[in-house]
């Protein structure tokens, strides 16, 4: 069935995807953003504890359904599971209006400069494709400040000495320190850290027409009651439709991106909630997938001139899946450090970052998201039985006196590490499904314990009475943080996208999300992720010469 | 639920009449033995008491139905090798020996007789996922009765802080 052929066709709603059509739509293109999961409102949050988007044990509260949307993990030894999104090993990150964004911990992270020249840093690394990026931070900073601006970012990094230059403060103040931030705060500065107040893209005070936190405890996994979490469900995207030049369908799942016989672009098949076949003609395609269903996309999308799936004549689509080595140690206290002050994180450092001695790398570190009572089950010391008496009294004791603090390592990505679309394997709608493949690069562990033991000294200085550490080994890596799966380069032969995130030799097609980072920073990617896309939205706007496509 | 009980997995009621959606009277009386050995009762409540079984009883025939064959076949083999070994079922068995064929089954060392259809290491850790599940996870999945994991651990109420006070029209 064929539609009114529009200016643009995004390809779903999350961070980059959101961001794009609401930039597209503002400069007065037509834009249709198809989103493959639900609009969700803030009263459709059920505050539960065993069905959210960080604890799965009941199924992903905002998508996709275990039903049908399976996928192929191929572990290590090589064996192959069939994964449905419950599974940590489907890497899942969400599927709903907002994407990740409606349900994340909101942290707001430029990467550093150096994140973005990898390997003039760190030279050549044995066993991993790290590089340059074709755009450095100088490039992305104006477009860093305009997402923190219009998205809504609170928090105070003025006493991080690491962080690159600014030139505008944050929009809104940190919202006030919990227990667990008076603690820490004097024990790093005890050992000459640099702590300071985590950029969140979560409302401390009524910002763009919405509601102050009420700091609850239900943050991380969950849509916030009262909308001040901030994401692309509740800013960019109604700032979209408000042009009314865009048209947000959800339920629909892309099935391919229809190419013509010159090899550019004219649209996408999709099918709506039907589910009925659909074709959406347009000028430009947007894909916005997230690293995992882009990359699927693009190498389900097949033609004469792209018999591998678009824009992979060089076999680098799907490649360098990265996502975070999380990192850190746990502590035990023997006085309480709950305060029930949400969203719990809150203090950070970025002491380790870059310029660890004889390491690759590093990552901030920063105290975790409240626990909520399920979860520390997950927090056993070591030594401790997971069952009975002991293990009782362990929960009855430490659940108030405990901390946690984690960073995400820079990890490095691989080759190997990678999505394809699986042979036999099709989804409800008869499409090939995402495969996984491949493994952590031997580095990431190493900056991992490096990491986790300066988070034990922290806890230490802290009072901790013990303390326990919790490094990842080198299992694939995607999950709520994936990138890398489209990467952004000047060299076509060892890249996807050009350096305003349009795929090498297809002048009409874009992908606009975490695929294109080089390297994921030792930061929550998502900043970077909204950056890139109004990068990429204002060269796609200046470029914008007219429909060429409409009949 | 009770026709996805019947018709969803194959494995379906026993046909006894039973007050459980999935479990017969003798599966839940050992798996309430069986969780009660995992959080078991002190100064606060045990797994049992908090509806441990009602919790997995009631997701077995939801999102755990998948799971139904294993519970199956794992209290079965609980059963087998609790007479094997000491002559009775498990829920007649002294804690003492109820908390030893546990400790067999997490290491892997129960019976190999009795646990042909599901290896009994992991069954054991499916117990414990379920148990510590549905003891402290929220009430409304089945568990946690009356809150009492979380009167436990000192968890404030209201659960959902801020929500009681907080009004938005005054911003």
């Amino acid at each position: 069935m064929a539609l009114k052929h529009v200016n643009a066709v995004v390809v779903g709603a999350g961070a980059g995807g959101g961001i794009v059509a609401k930039e597209l739509a503002a400069a007065g293109l037509s834009v249709v953003l198809l989103e493959r999961g639900k609009w969700y409102t803030p009263f459709d949050d059920r505050k539960d504890d065993l069905r959210n988007q960080r604890t799965t044990v009941l199924g992903a509260a905002f998508g996709p359904d275990d039903e049908r949307n399976p996928r192929v993990f191929v572990d290590k030894q090589g064996r192959e599971h069939l994964v449905r999104p419950s599974d940590g090993d489907y890497n899942n990150n969400a599927a709903c209006v907002g994407g990740g964004t409606l349900s994340y911990g909101a942290m707001a992270w430029r990467f550093m400069e150096k994140d973005f020249r990898m390997r003039s840093t760190y030279g050549t690394v044995e066993g991993s494709t790290l590089d340059d990026w074709p755009i450095s931070y100088q490039d992305l900073e104006p477009y860093y400040e305009k997402a923190e601006w219009e998205i809504g970012v609170s928090g105070d990094d003025s006493n991080n000495i690491f962080k690159a230059t600014r030139k505008r403060p944050l929009p809104m103040p940190p919202v006030a320190p919990n227990l667990e931030y008076q603690i820490l705060r004097p024990a790093a500065q005890r050992l000459g850290l640099h702590p300071f107040d985590i950029p969140m893209l979560r409302n401390s005070v009524p910002y763009n027409g919405r509601a102050a936190c009420m700091r609850c405890r239900w943050c991380v996994g969950f849509a916030c009651e009262v909308n001040a979490k901030n994401g692309t469900q509740n800013t960019a995207i109604p700032a979209a439709l408000a042009t009314g030049n865009c048209e947000l369908r959800t339920e629909c799942i892309v099935k391919e991106i229809l190419t013509d016989a010159q090899g550019r672009v004219k649209g996408v098949a999709y099918f709506d909630s039907k589910p009925r076949l659909y074709e959406q003609t347009a000028d430009l395609v947007v894909v916005s997938g997230s690293a995992n269903e882009s990359a699927r996309l693009l190498l389900n999308s097949k033609s004469r001139a792209f018999p591998d799936g678009i824009g992979n004549r060089y076999d680098w689509v799907g490649r360098n899946l990265q996502g975070h080595a999380y990192s850190g140690a746990v502590g035990l206290f023997d006085f309480e450090c709950y305060d029930d002050l949400g969203p719990g994180a809150g203090i950070a450092i970025c002491d380790f970052n870059h310029g660890n001695q004889g390491l690759i790398g590093g990552g901030m570190l920063a105290n975790e998201f409240i626990r909520l009572p399920y979860q520390f089950v997950g927090w056993r010391a070591p030594n401790m039985p997971r069952w009975g008496p002991e293990h009782k009294q362990f929960m009855r004791q430490r659940y108030r006196r405990s901390m946690g603090i984690m960073g995400p390592v820079q990890e490095m990505p691989v080759f190997e590490s990678r999505v394809q679309v699986d042979a036999k394997v099709k989804d409800c709608w008869g499409i090939p499904v995402v495969r996984l493949s491949g493994h952590r690069h031997r580095n990431d562990p190493i900056v991992g314990k490096f990491l986790a033991s300066k988070a034990e000294l922290w806890l230490k200085e802290a009072g901790a009475i013990t303390t326990w550490t919790d490094v990842p080994g080198t299992d694939l890596s995607g999950g709520q943080h994936q990138a890398g799966t489209c990467r952004m380069g000047d060299d076509p032969q060892t890249s996807v996208v050009d350096k305003y995130c349009r795929v090498h030799d297809v002048d009409n097609l874009y992908v606009v999300d975490g695929s294109v980072h080089v390297n994921n920073g030792g930061f929550n990617p998502v900043l970077t992720i909204m950056a890139i896309a109004y990068h990429a939205s204002d060269h796609l706007v200046k470029s914008w010469k007219g429909s060429h496509g409409a009949s | 639920m009770v026709m996805a009980a019947a018709t969803g997995s194959g494995v379906g009621c026993s046909g006894a009449r039973t007050p459980w959606r999935f479990l017969t009277v003798d599966e839940a009386r050992t798996l309430a033995a069986l969780c009660d050995q995992i959080i078991p009762p002190d100064e606060d409540p045990g797994a049992a008491w908090a509806g441990v079984v009602n919790y997995i009883d009631r997701q077995l025939c939801g999102p755990l139905d998948h799971l139904r064959r294993s519970y199956r076949q794992g209290i079965a083999a609980v059963n087998q090798s609790s007479r094997m070994l000491y002559g009775s079922a498990f829920a007649e068995l002294a804690a003492a020996r109820q908390v030893d064929l546990l400790t067999l089954m997490e290491q892997g060392r129960a019976p190999a007789e009795a646990w042909k259809q599901i290896a009994s290491a992991e069954f054991f850790d499916l117990l414990v996922e379920q148990t510590m599940q549905g003891f402290y996870g929220d009430p409304r999945h089945g568990g946690n009765r009356e809150g009492t994991s979380w009167k436990m651990l000192g968890v404030p109420y209201p659960p959902i802080r801020g929500r009681l006070h907080f009004d938005v029209s005054k911003q």
